[in-house]
């Protein structure tokens, strides 16, 4: 290869911008993405174990293209819907002089403190055909209700319903930053409210939109406690009963690299609509100014009190009934303390880590965009498609026999979260960066500071609150894992979520409502305060 | 510029130090994990901490053995314990069906067990490489809701399920280890053939599908269907959540219907505690644990069953079958569900 053509290829890695990306982001994003890969080593490893030809044999039968389809169909439908919701929602508590809109502002985030496990299982004990609903409606002659809580129907209610705060947010903060000035412009020129938010306002939200979209869909893929309640058969279910019924680790390997290259195109089709597009950069020079409902007020309210009803109200209650039968009848409740502070202590750590490995990804990918740069940022996506499951078998693999000093330790379980949901933490942070100027950042190296100096003073600063909003997510949802935690925490480590696991697994449910009660306590004001707060005061840049 | 000395810098400097600090944290919670020098056991459990914590609580107390649990769904542990191979940090695994003690011994991952331990229940609750021992049973059942279908209306046997007349009406749980077990147990009795008509049947007669067996104990309480194919303990546990639930258990008078499961126990280190622990649960007083307080079949002879059990039978006692039989069969039972789209 003659010089000229390394310099092109050198040239190409390093991208439009002609800089090259310094080792100091390169080195830990990529030692990062190196950590994030280790369970796809691991299924690679054991989806071949027994040859190509027995890998193909068990990825070529009609069972999978069904489960392809299943699968897909519940993502595309769960993000459809959970979409629908977020605009719906979002628009109405920024657009419009809505009756209580800063309180449904807040409500409509907060369906995420919800365990998926939880909320299904809500949903089939109120929503069934025979649920706590029908016996409201009995007197009326309803002597069972349709399966919704069940099959496609159920698993899309039960996944959209608790993952739209993913859409919403993003969506709600991107609403905040437009200028209305465009708007105005649309309709000066004479197009309708529908038409403007259409033509206008829709084209502008397509970045929260997509980033939204994909982590919902990702969720779906990985789902397994929503999709086995509500009886939807997906790769991830396929995956656990290939585990338990047939131990047979080399199919379930198999069945995950599937899911995997889903999981990719996914990924890349979202990179492909998303590429070109820029988040808006500059704050709105006023508030837009919003639109009079009028008679429409009703049905809106119906809406969004409708949504936080069947998502709040209806868990809290079922929840709540369950929690006081089993206080009257004296559960002990002793060990939740120590299990909500062993949550705490294992998410938060997971929360910082999060954090602070996706700075330099977002940086590179960000500020020195190339090929590669994105490559490693799209890859870093690859964990939170998995099922739990297959990430924590993968660290027992590699811990077990050559860290056994790492294993079963809390920094293990704290890897198992980073690599389960650095994705939320890189995603807020690289939509902070991506709508802070780099020319803060130019300036300070021009005065002779140095590139980690920059990082403490210019950089971190300016990207604080996106950074503190994905550590928030990564707080939550790390609060709520399963699987993984089950497998690789200390010995005797109680969480809240294994609290749950346990009674709700042996359905003593007057026992688990109590750690899930908690659970909820524990991450709503989190939530609230870092996450929702922010976008409503318009300081979120993510 | 001399920026390493700015004051302004310093809430972000402390912020930093935090991170550091909660990081450093890290290895010295790990080293506070770490097993004592003490006698102690290891214990993976697939059973659950409200079933077997009160009984290993009482072993720790009682023989001054420190013993540390790890509780999580059997299939999952024992899929843990195939990936760690010998570096295992397990003395005991307490499985909640024999099945993936099966698989544990096929991978050479067991101890065997002294013929003492092994001699204490009936040569079919034990494993024939002497490997594992089972430690409790419970059978399996036909759980119903008396406000909608009547004892004398429910099948007789597992061929009678597939009558149209039931159409819709019952549950099963295709991707519980307690149905695969009892379908494995049918296909060493009757045959491949058998089982897959019998498969084909049930799933002609649209049953609901649910996740597990206290799903469908749920389900016949709501009158979501009529009756279910169970383990017959989990409605006395939805009795004691609510007295007055509506339901009740029911034996079918079919001898491969009433199937008996195994919870089992096996060793896979040479720590010799383990081998005590597992001594332990099938003392007299550890099997009464599981007569009174779990509410199943202890596997020791003598030992009085639950009240209203009915006691074993000499054939369930005996030998109906070998447990080592049925996980064998399980593999190609597992491969006659999938086809039978049951789990669809």
């Amino acid at each position: 290869m003659t010089g000229g053509g390394v310099a092109s290829i050198a040239g190409r890695l390093a991208g439009r911008r002609g800089r090259s990306a310094p080792p100091l982001w390169a080195i830990p994003a990529l030692a990062t993405v190196a950590l994030v890969l280790l369970p796809l080593i691991y299924l690679v490893l054991r989806a071949a174990q027994n040859g190509w030809r027995a890998y193909l044999g068990a990825i070529w039968t009609p069972l999978v293209g069904a489960l392809v389809l299943r699968t897909v169909a519940l993502a595309a439908g769960v993000v459809a819907l959970a979409v629908l919701l977020a605009l719906a929602v979002a628009w109405l508590v920024a657009r419009t002089d809505l009756p209580g809109r800063r309180l449904w502002a807040v409500l409509g985030a907060l369906p995420l403190v919800l365990p998926s496990y939880v909320a299904a299982l809500v949903l089939v004990t109120a929503l069934g055909p025979r649920g706590h609903l029908q016996q409201l409606l009995e007197p009326l002659g309803v002597e069972r209700l349709p399966a919704l809580a069940y099959g496609y129907p159920g698993a899309l209610l039960a996944l959209a319903l608790f993952t739209f705060p993913y859409v919403y947010l993003p969506v709600l903060a991107a609403l905040r930053d437009l200028d209305p000035a465009l708007e105005e412009s649309a309709r000066a020129l004479g197009a309708g409210p529908w038409r403007s938010f259409f033509t206008v306002v829709l084209p502008q939200l397509k970045p929260a939109l997509y980033g939204g979209g994909l982590i919902v869909a990702l969720y779906v893929f990985s789902d397994f406690g929503a999709v086995s309640i509500t009886r939807y058969n997906t790769f991830t279910l396929a995956i656990y009963n290939a585990y338990r019924g047939l131990f047979d680790r080399t199919t379930a390997a198999a069945l995950a690299t599937v899911l995997v290259l889903l999981t990719v195109v996914l990924i890349a089709a979202e990179g492909r609509l998303a590429a070109g597009l820029r988040p808006s950069r500059q704050r709105p020079s006023r508030p837009a100014p919003r639109l009079a409902l009028g008679a429409w007020r009703w049905p809106a309210l119906v809406l969004v009190g409708g949504l936080a009803l069947v998502t709040l109200g209806l868990p809290l209650a079922v929840l709540g009934f369950w929690g006081v039968r089993g206080l009257l009848r004296g559960d002990a409740v002793a060990g939740l303390l120590a299990a909500a502070g062993n949550s705490l202590v294992a998410a938060l750590v997971a929360a910082l880590a999060a954090v602070v490995l996706s700075l330099p990804i977002a940086i590179w990918s960000v500020r020195y965009r190339s090929r590669l740069a994105v490559f490693v940022e799209r890859l870093s996506y690859a964990g939170f498609a998995l099922p739990g499951l297959v990430i924590a078998l993968a660290l027992v693999f590699f811990a077990a026999r050559r860290l056994p000093a790492l294993y079963q330790t809390l920094p293990l379980l704290v890897l198992a979260y980073v690599i389960r949901f650095l994705p939320e933490a890189l995603s807020a942070t690289r939509g902070a960066l991506a709508q802070v100027t780099p020319a803060f950042e130019e300036a300070a190296r021009g005065l002779g500071r140095r590139p980690l100096a920059v990082l403490r003073t210019v950089t971190v600063p300016l990207v604080l609150p996106g950074m503190v909003a994905g550590g928030s997510l990564v707080f939550l949802t790390a609060m709520k894992e399963l699987p993984a935690t089950l497998l690789l925490r200390p010995i005797g480590f109680e969480t809240l979520a294994t609290e749950i696991w346990s009674y709700a697994s042996e359905a003593i449910y007057g026992q688990a409502a109590l750690p899930a009660l908690v659970l909820l306590a524990v991450t709503a004001p989190p939530l609230y305060l870092l996450t929702i707060r922010p976008v409503l005061a318009g300081r979120n840049g993510g | 510029m001399k920026n390493r000395k700015d004051p302004h810098r310093s809430p972000l400097r402390l912020q930093l130090a935090l991170v550091a600090a909660a990081l450093s944290f890290l290895p010295l919670i790990a080293a506070c994990s770490a097993p004592e020098p003490e006698a102690s056991v290891v214990v993976y459990s697939g059973r659950n901490k409200s079933l077997i914590g009160p009984l290993l609580e009482r072993f720790e107390s009682e023989k001054g053995i420190r013993t540390e649990v790890r509780y999580g769904g059997t299939a999952e542990l024992a899929a843990t314990l195939l990936e760690e191979g010998t570096a295992t940090p397990c003395d005991v695994f307490i499985a909640q069906d024999a099945a993936s003690l099966g698989e544990l011994s096929k991978a050479g991952m067991l101890k065997p067990l002294p013929a003492a331990v092994l001699g204490r229940v009936a040569p079919a609750f034990a494993s024939p490489q002497g490997d594992w021992v089972g430690i409790s049973g419970r059978a399996r059942v036909v759980v119903y809701n008396p406000e909608r279908i009547a004892e004398e209306e429910l099948p007789k046997s597992l061929e009678e399920v597939g009558d149209p007349r039931y159409r819709g009406r019952f549950g099963v749980a295709p991707a519980n280890a307690s149905f695969q077990a009892h379908m494995a147990y049918y296909r060493a009795v009757k045959g491949a053939d058998a089982l897959a008509a019998l498969l084909d049947a049930m799933v002609a007669n649209e049953p609901q599908r649910y996740p597990k067996n206290s799903a469908i104990v749920e389900a016949v309480i709501r009158g979501e269907v009529d009756f279910g194919l169970v383990n017959h303990y989990y409605l006395w546990r939805a009795l004691a959540e609510d007295p007055a639930a509506p339901g009740r258990n029911f034996t079918m008078p079919d001898p491969t219907a009433a199937f008996l499961n195994l919870a089992g126990a096996g060793v896979t280190s040479s720590n010799e505690a383990a081998v005590q622990l597992v001594e332990y649960l099938l003392a007299d007083d550890g099997q009464r644990y599981f007569a009174q307080r779990t509410y199943e079949y202890p596997l020791v002879a003598g030992i009085e069953p639950p009240v209203d059990l009915a006691p074993l039978t000499p054939e369930q006692l005996e030998n109906q079958i070998d447990f080592a039989r049925i996980a064998e069969e399980l593999e190609p039972t597992l491969e006659a569900i999938a086809a039978s789209g049951l789990l669809q």
